[in-house]
C-alpha cells in the first residue's frame, strides 16, 4: 500500500452540499476538503448549522454531494454500507428488540454468510463486554439509561467491524459525567481496535481529548474548512493530567478562539 | 385522555399523509408516541388520584368503587323514576325478572326464526368478525402501499376522501344487489365500516416511522424483507391496532342498524322482531347486552394494544 492511499483512506474531495428545498436551494457546504488517514481520529467542530453533520452524513452514504466526490480507498461512496458504521445522536436503538438483538441483527447482517450461528452470537456478547452491557444484553431499550443506550449504539457500530466509524455527536444527549465516562471508554476501545474514526461535535474539550486532528468548520451557508489542527498530545491520554498539560490548554485556547473570535456569531 | 388524539387527527385526510413524511437528513428529535390507548388507570382528576394514594387499602378500594356505583344507582333511579310515567317503557325490577327468565336458555332453537339470544348475539359477532377480518386482509396491505408509495397515496386519496364519510349503511342496497343475499351485504357492509380506519392508520404508521429507523435500516443495508420485518411492521403496529380498534367499534355499531334492515338471526334483528312484539324488556336487556360485549371487545382489542406497546 503505497503512502499517498493510506493518507487518504478516507477522501473529502471538493465537496459542495445544496439542498433543494421549498424556499429555493439551501447550500450548506462549498468546497470542502478532509482527508483521514487510516487509523486516525478526525473531529469535526463548529457552530450548530455549520454543516458539519451533513458532512458526516455524506461520508456514511446517507446523502449524496451536489458537487465533488466523497472517496474511502479511493472509491466513491454513494449508498450507505455496513462498513461505515453510524453512531446517532439520538442512539437509534430499535425499541422493539432487545439490546442483544439490536447488536444481533448488524452482526447477522454483516457476518451471516460466513459465520456459525454460535459465532454470531459470540461477537454480539464480545461487542456488549466491550461496553460493559453483558448484564442488560436482555433488557429493552426503554429500560435502561440514556448512557447505556449510546453505548449500545458503539457497541452496534463496532461489532460490525467497520472501516470507518462514524460518530455524529454521540454524547451530545447525555449529562457530563455519564460523557466524561463514555469519551474514556471510547479512547481505551479505540486505542486497541485502532478504528479509523469521524467525530461530530460542538463539545471542544471532547474534541480535544479525543482527537488527532480537529477540522473547524466555518459557519454556513456555504461552510467550508477553515482550519485544521493537529492534536499532538501523546497516548494514552488521561483527562485528569490534561487539565495542567500547558500543549493541552494551548490547543483549548486555539479551537476556543477559532469558534469565539475567527467564527463568533450572534447568540442562537 | 380517552380515544385517538392523533389517529383522529392525522387520519382526517390521506392526503394530510405528505407532511408527515420524514425530512430527508437526520433528524434528532424524540421518536413519535405511538397511537395507544391509556393502559389501566381511569382519567381521575390528579387531586382525586393523589387523594387515593394516601388512603389504606380497606378505605382505598372503597373510594375506588364508590363513585362508579353510585353513578349505576343513579342512572337506575332515574330510569325506575321515568318508567312509572310512562306506559311501555319497563322500569329496573321488571327488566330484571325478564332478564333472569330469558338469559336462563340463551341456546334454544325452537325453529329457524326463533332461537335464543345467545344464538343472535353469536350470528351479530361472526358476520362482524368475518368482515372485520376481510377488511384487514385488504386493507392493511393497501394502507401500506399508500404509506410506502407517494404515487399511490395519491392515486387513492380522492376515492378515500370522497367514500370514507358515506355511512356505510347507505352500501347495504349495493351488497344486496351484488350478492342477492342478506347475510353477505351485512358482512360487506361491516367490511366497509372496517376498512377506512384499518387503511387510514396504517398508511399513517407507516408513514410516520422515524427517519432514524429507516437509516439504521440502510446503513446495515438490511434486505426488504428484513426491513419490513424488523423495523416497518414493528413501527406501525401500534397505528394498526389502533385502526383496528376504531374499527370494531364502529363496527359493532353498525352491525346492530344493518340487521335490522336485513334481518335474519342477529341481535339487529332480535331487538327489532322484540319491538314487533312490542317486547319493551328485551329491547331494553338486548340494549344492554349490546353495550357489554361492545365493552369487551374493547377491552380485548385494549389488551393487544398494550401488548404492542414499545415504548420509546
Amino acid at each position: 500500500m503505497n503512502t499517498s492511499m493510506t493518507d487518504k483512506f478516507v477522501d473529502v474531495n471538493h465537496v459542495g452540499m445544496t439542498f433543494f428545498t421549498k424556499n429555493g436551494p439551501s447550500h450548506v457546504l462549498d468546497n470542502v476538503n478532509i482527508k483521514i488517514k487510516q487509523g486516525e481520529f478526525v473531529s469535526l467542530i463548529g457552530h450548530s448549522g455549520c454543516g458539519k453533520s451533513t458532512v458526516l452524513n455524506l461520508v456514511a452514504g446517507l446523502l449524496n454531494p451536489t458537487r465533488g466526490a466523497v472517496l474511502l480507498e479511493e472509491r466513491e461512496i454513494t449508498s450507505p454500507g455496513p462498513e461505515r458504521a453510524v453512531v446517532f445522536q439520538n442512539h437509534s436503538l430499535l425499541p422493539w428488540l432487545t439490546v442483544f438483538n439490536n447488536v444481533y441483527l448488524a452482526v447477522e447482517r454483516v457476518f451471516s454468510n460466513k459465520e456459525s450461528k454460535a459465532q454470531l452470537i459470540m461477537r454480539t456478547h464480545d461487542a456488549l463486554s466491550l461496553v460493559g452491557l453483558t448484564e442488560a444484553s436482555a433488557k429493552y431499550p426503554h429500560e435502561i439509561s440514556g448512557g447505556m443506550k449510546q453505548r449500545v449504539g458503539i457497541a452496534r457500530a463496532l461489532a460490525m467491524e467497520p472501516r470507518v466509524l462514524l460518530l455524529d455527536e454521540p454524547f451530545g444527549a447525555l449529562d457530563a459525567l455519564t460523557r466524561a465516562h463514555l469519551q474514556d471508554e471510547l479512547m481505551r476501545i479505540t486505542a486497541t481496535s485502532g478504528n479509523t474514526v469521524l467525530m461530530v461535535t460542538h463539545d471542544v474539550d471532547e474534541a480535544v481529548l479525543l482527537s488527532d486532528r480537529i477540522v473547524m468548520m466555518t459557519n454556513g451557508p456555504r461552510a467550508s474548512v477553515g482550519e485544521i489542527l493537529d492534536v499532538d498530545l501523546p497516548r494514552p491520554r488521561l483527562r485528569l493530567q490534561l487539565v495542567e498539560n500547558p500543549q493541552y490548554v494551548h490547543l483549548r485556547g486555539e479551537v476556543l478562539r477559532f469558534l469565539y473570535q475567527r467564527q463568533k456569531r450572534d447568540a442562537a | 385522555m380517552a380515544g385517538h388524539p392523533r389517529s383522529h387527527k392525522k387520519g382526517a385526510s390521506v392526503i394530510s399523509l405528505k407532511p408527515v413524511a420524514p425530512p430527508p437528513v437526520l433528524i434528532e428529535e424524540p421518536p413519535a408516541k405511538p397511537v395507544v390507548e391509556h393502559a389501566q388507570a381511569p382519567s381521575s382528576p390528579g387531586i382525586a388520584r393523589r387523594m387515593l394514594a394516601k388512603l389504606p387499602p380497606a378505605q382505598d378500594s372503597i373510594a375506588r368503587l364508590a363513585p362508579p356505583l353510585l353513578g349505576l344507582a343513579g342512572f337506575i333511579l332515574i330510569w325506575g323514576l321515568i318508567a312509572q310515567h310512562t306506559t311501555y317503557l319497563p322500569g329496573p325490577a321488571k327488566t330484571w325478572t325478564s332478564a333472569v327468565e330469558l338469559l336462563a336458555h340463551p341456546f334454544y332453537i325452537k325453529n329457524t326464526n326463533d332461537v335464543g339470544i345467545g344464538w343472535n348475539l353469536l350470528n351479530s359477532l361472526q358476520r362482524v368478525a368475518l368482515g372485520f377480518g376481510m377488511a384487514a386482509m385488504v386493507g392493511i396491505p393497501l394502507g401500506f402501499m399508500i404509506g410506502r408509495f407517494a404515487f399511490f397515496n395519491r392515486a387513492m386519496a380522492p376515492i378515500i376522501s370522497l367514500l370514507r364519510p358515506v355511512s356505510p349503511l347507505a352500501w347495504l342496497p349495493i351488497g344486496l344487489a351484488v350478492f342477492e343475499a342478506a347475510d353477505p351485504s351485512a358482512i360487506f357492509v361491516i367490511f366497509i365500516t372496517c376498512i377506512w380506519p384499518m387503511i387510514i392508520n396504517t398508511a399513517l404508521g407507516v408513514a410516520s416511522v422515524p427517519q432514524d429507523y429507516l437509516n439504521v435500516a440502510r446503513v446495515l443495508r438490511l434486505s426488504e424483507w428484513k426491513v419490513f420485518t424488523k423495523i416497518l411492521l414493528p413501527a406501525c403496529l401500534p397505528f394498526m391496532i389502533s385502526g383496528m380498534k376504531l374499527a370494531l367499534g364502529t363496527a359493532w355499531l353498525v352491525i346492530v342498524a344493518a340487521e335490522m334492515l336485513t334481518g335474519g338471526v342477529g341481535i339487529g334483528f332480535w331487538v327489532w322482531d322484540e319491538w314487533n312484539n312490542l317486547n319493551m324488556e328485551h329491547i331494553v336487556i338486548a340494549i344492554f347486552i349490546v353495550g357489554i360485549v361492545g365493552l369487551l371487545l374493547e377491552l380485548g382489542m385494549t389488551l393487544i394494544a398494550n401488548r404492542f406497546d414499545y415504548k420509546r
